[in-house]
């Protein structure tokens, strides 16, 4: 905090560059601070407040709840069901996101890079289309994509009757994400793309250069920013994401039940309101913890 | 110097808001306790919403249409006399009983929801705990007037105990059911058994389904197991094969452990679904009780336990969501059979479970009186009548159900032979938790865990629900 401050100090003019005042210009953030209040800061303080009660959904504890301390967080740690969420979201997380979006937006970006513009165009409206429809929408097309009687697979792969959603729920989650949001880094990893110099990547091929040397020689130093950033927000997204619930309400027998589904399955079908909460605090922090690690490879970076 | 205030700011400000936040919870019972009884009771102009899990074309359809074009129009018409002007909304659901739970919960938790609205008998008390729901009597708040309905003398006690608890009154209840195993006639003849099938024992069920797996393409036994069925698991499939063990899940105010009887349930669940008899993954998927009805339907199950509910509103011919045009002469039913003759509860050869829902009132209604005025209106021998629109269904009112039931084989039957040997589940607030560590139970075993290793799981389960080892039973 004093570093952050300490170079202020020598150009005190510089200040008020504005000439409002601190009453005005406290006035101009006041709207987006009461946003932020009301729509963030208050949530979080009030889960961490119910997260160390017994409250409940229904029931005499839905009432009169009492002060349970830490119990949800001890309860928690040693919870089975929630590791198991825990390490279903990590592979949800490094499946669909960091592997599948990652991978597919950016071969997506590198082809469509030279491809003739109607058919990027083409390209680029149906990945779009895929991740600015509803979630309900989406979902119902993939339960009917995967469904065991009469679903498209089974018709296209010729396996009638095997329930993809039930023998391979997490397999089938990581494909619908990768699907689902690939769209964002293929837009993202596209712009990156017309950051590198044209007459690098020139070079590269003059000295005969393979497609993979320059990809890793040439292109990546350019885009490692992006690459960072893309991967942090995709994973993220990616860790906090409800839609499978859409598609499996975390099941069959909780194989599927990654933390937010989890979260809402104990809050909404156990009635805990106050050990759910305490779990949506633990992801809140895993997120701030992902963001800082984050946020220190930039920071090297630079 | 600067970042140390700044520090400080921000802790007081949590601290202020934290503060703030505390004992915000569970507040919701302040204030409703001392609201007037009679507030609008002479209203002019009345506004009644009534909730309710079911919609026209889709989940209980006729019920659905029976209040929105037969109740509510007589109704309002009857208060027109009375020189009321009364709007009723009528707000259909068509989802899983679950879900319905959970947004009703979450409404009246913010005081807001329908000001009549239909819950499931066993809801009566985590509801009533929660403040929720509220005795008739003080809701209404003339006791007399609650208690002189000449209706409850037509509902029987055992019909009563849906709406009840601890021995008081929250809601009038809406008729009961009562479960039998069905089976596919056509099928039978096939594998050669006889149409008048009555199983004697489980054993019975069980070479049954295997003359019935030698026809290609059929699954021959469907008994409701795992967790994406919700309650339909423990109602249409543990609790029925418990009492065939003898048990209940609650005896002498303790709830079933790991017990020998559990077991044998659960072995029961393992013989059927791990020796192909039925079908493992249907009971997996998240819409699997739907599509074991349209199986059903499709002449591809043999057996399959359910209630009455099953009869009026899946196979039935015109209006069910899995309808069987030739139900009458196709579908047989039988009498769910004990382990072994003599092995049920209370030493019965034969054995089910009943249930039903009740019709509360909102304790933040603006309109209590009128709402109650509703309520009777609605269970009144003339329009539990209407209800049934020339069909038969075992209705709350004894009056009524002599009427009725005659021309229904099937319902009579239930009358008569089911509903003297039912059991209930019992109306406490736990339950549905301990209901949720049974289906986990069968998930556990139809997913490939063995019997003993669900049973210990199980037991954990519920002694963390009942709050203790000593409300358990256990052997």
């Amino acid at each position: 905090m004093t570093s952050a401050t300490a170079p202020a100090r020598g150009r005190a003019p510089a200040r008020d560059v504005a000439g409002l005042g601190v009453g005005r210009a406290l006035g101009f953030v006041a709207p987006a601070m009461l946003l932020i209040g009301a729509f963030l800061i208050f949530p979080a303080l009030w889960t961490i407040y119910i997260g160390i009660t017994n409250y409940r959904l229904t029931g005499v504890e839905a009432v009169s709840p009492s002060m349970v301390g830490l119990s949800n967080y001890t309860k928690a740690l040693n919870d089975a069901l929630f590791h198991n969420a825990l390490w279903l979201t990590l592979l949800f997380v490094l499946g669909s996101a960091i592997i599948g979006q990652n991978i597919l937006g950016f071969t997506l970006a590198w082809v469509l890079r030279r491809a003739r513009p109607v058919v990027r165009r083409t390209v680029e409206a149906f990945t779009l289309l895929a991740w600015i429809l509803p979630s309900t929408v989406v979902a119902y097309l993939w339960v009917a994509f995967y469904d065991r009687d009469g679903g498209t697979l089974n018709s296209i792969l010729g396996t009638p009757g095997t329930a993809w959603l039930i023998d391979y729920p997490m397999a089938c989650l990581v494909v619908f994400n990768t699907w689902r949001g690939t769209a964002f880094s293929m837009m993202l990893y596209s712009s990156a793309l017309q950051a590198v110099p044209p007459s690098q990547l020139e070079s590269a091929r003059m000295v005969g250069a393979s497609g993979w040397q320059t990809l890793r020689d040439v292109v990546f130093p350019h885009i490692r920013g992006h690459v960072l950033t893309n991967t942090l927000l995709i994973s993220l997204w990616t860790a906090n994401d409800f839609s499978p619930f859409l598609l499996t309400k975390g099941g069959p027998n909780h194989e599927s039940e990654t933390v937010p589904v989890y979260i809402y399955n104990v809050a909404l079908q156990g009635g805990e309101l106050g050990y759910s909460s305490a779990i949506s605090f633990l992801l809140l922090i895993a997120n701030l913890l992902v963001s800082l690690v984050y946020l220190r490879l930039l920071r090297r970076r630079s | 110097m600067r970042s140390l205030s700044r520090l400080t700011t921000a802790g007081v400000l949590g601290a202020a808001a934290l503060a703030l936040l505390t004992g915000c919870l569970g507040s919701s019972d302040s204030g409703s306790g001392d609201q007037d009884a009679n507030r609008n009771a002479d209203a002019k102009k009345v506004e009644l919403t009534f909730g309710s899990n079911s919609v026209k074309g889709g989940k209980s359809s006729a019920g659905a249409t029976f209040i929105q074009d037969v109740l509510i129009p007589k109704f309002v018409a009857e208060q027109k006399g009375k020189g009321v002007d009364v709007t009723v909304k009528f707000q259909g659901d068509g989802s899983d009983d679950e879900v319905y739970k959970q947004k009703l919960s979450l409404d009246l938790s913010n005081k807001s929801g329908p000001d009549l609205f239909q819950i499931d008998g066993i809801w009566v008390g985590e509801f009533a705990q929660a403040n929720y729901i509220k005795p008739l009597t003080e809701t209404v708040g003339d006791a007399a007037k609650v208690d002189d309905w000449d209706g409850w003398k037509q509902i029987p006690e055992s019909v009563q105990a849906l709406g009840s608890y601890n021995g008081q009154r929250y809601g009038v209840p809406g008729g009961t059911d009562g479960r039998v195993l069905y089976f596919n006639k056509k099928l039978f003849q096939q594998a050669g058994l006889p149409a008048d099938w009555q199983p004697k024992s489980w054993d019975d069920i069980i070479s049954a389904g295997q003359a019935l797996k030698k026809i290609a393409g059929v699954t021959p036994i469907q008994i409701n197991a795992g967790t994406a069925m919700g309650e339909a698991t423990t109602m249409q499939g543990i609790l029925p094969l418990l009492v065939g063990t003898g048990a209940t899940v609650n005896s002498d105010g303790k709830w079933l452990g790991n017990t020998a009887q559990l077991r044998e349930v659960l072995d029961f669940y393992h013989q059927v679904y791990s020796t192909g008899l039925g079908d493992p993954v249907l009971q997996r998927e998240a819409k699997g009780r739907d599509k074991s009805f349209a199986e059903f339907a499709a002449n591809k199950i043999g057996i399959l336990l359910e209630g009455d509910y099953f009869w009026r509103s899946v196979v039935e011919p015109k209006e069910g969501v899995a309808k069987m045009a030739d139900r009458d002469t196709a579908v047989g039913y039988a009498l769910i059979p004990a382990r072994q003759p003599g092995a049920g509860v209370k030493g019965q050869d034969f054995v089910s479970m009943s249930g039903g829902g009740a019709t509360a009132i909102n304790p933040n209604t603006k309109f209590p009186q009128q709402a109650w005025e509703f309520l009777q209106f609605m269970n009144s021998a003339e329009m539990v009548k209407e209800s049934l629109d020339g069909a038969a269904k075992i209705t709350q009112r004894s009056d009524v159900n002599s009427e009725v039931l005659k021309s229904d084989p099937m319902l009579s039957f239930v009358a008569e032979k089911v509903l003297p040997i039912t059991q209930y589940r019992p109306g406490r607030a736990e339950y549905p938790k301990i209901s949720a560590a049974l289906q986990q139970a069968t998930a556990d075993v139809v997913g490939g865990k063995s019997t003993d290793a669900a049973a210990q799981a199980y037991e954990k389960a519920v002694e963390a629900a009942a709050g203790g080892k000593d409300k358990v039973t256990s052997n």
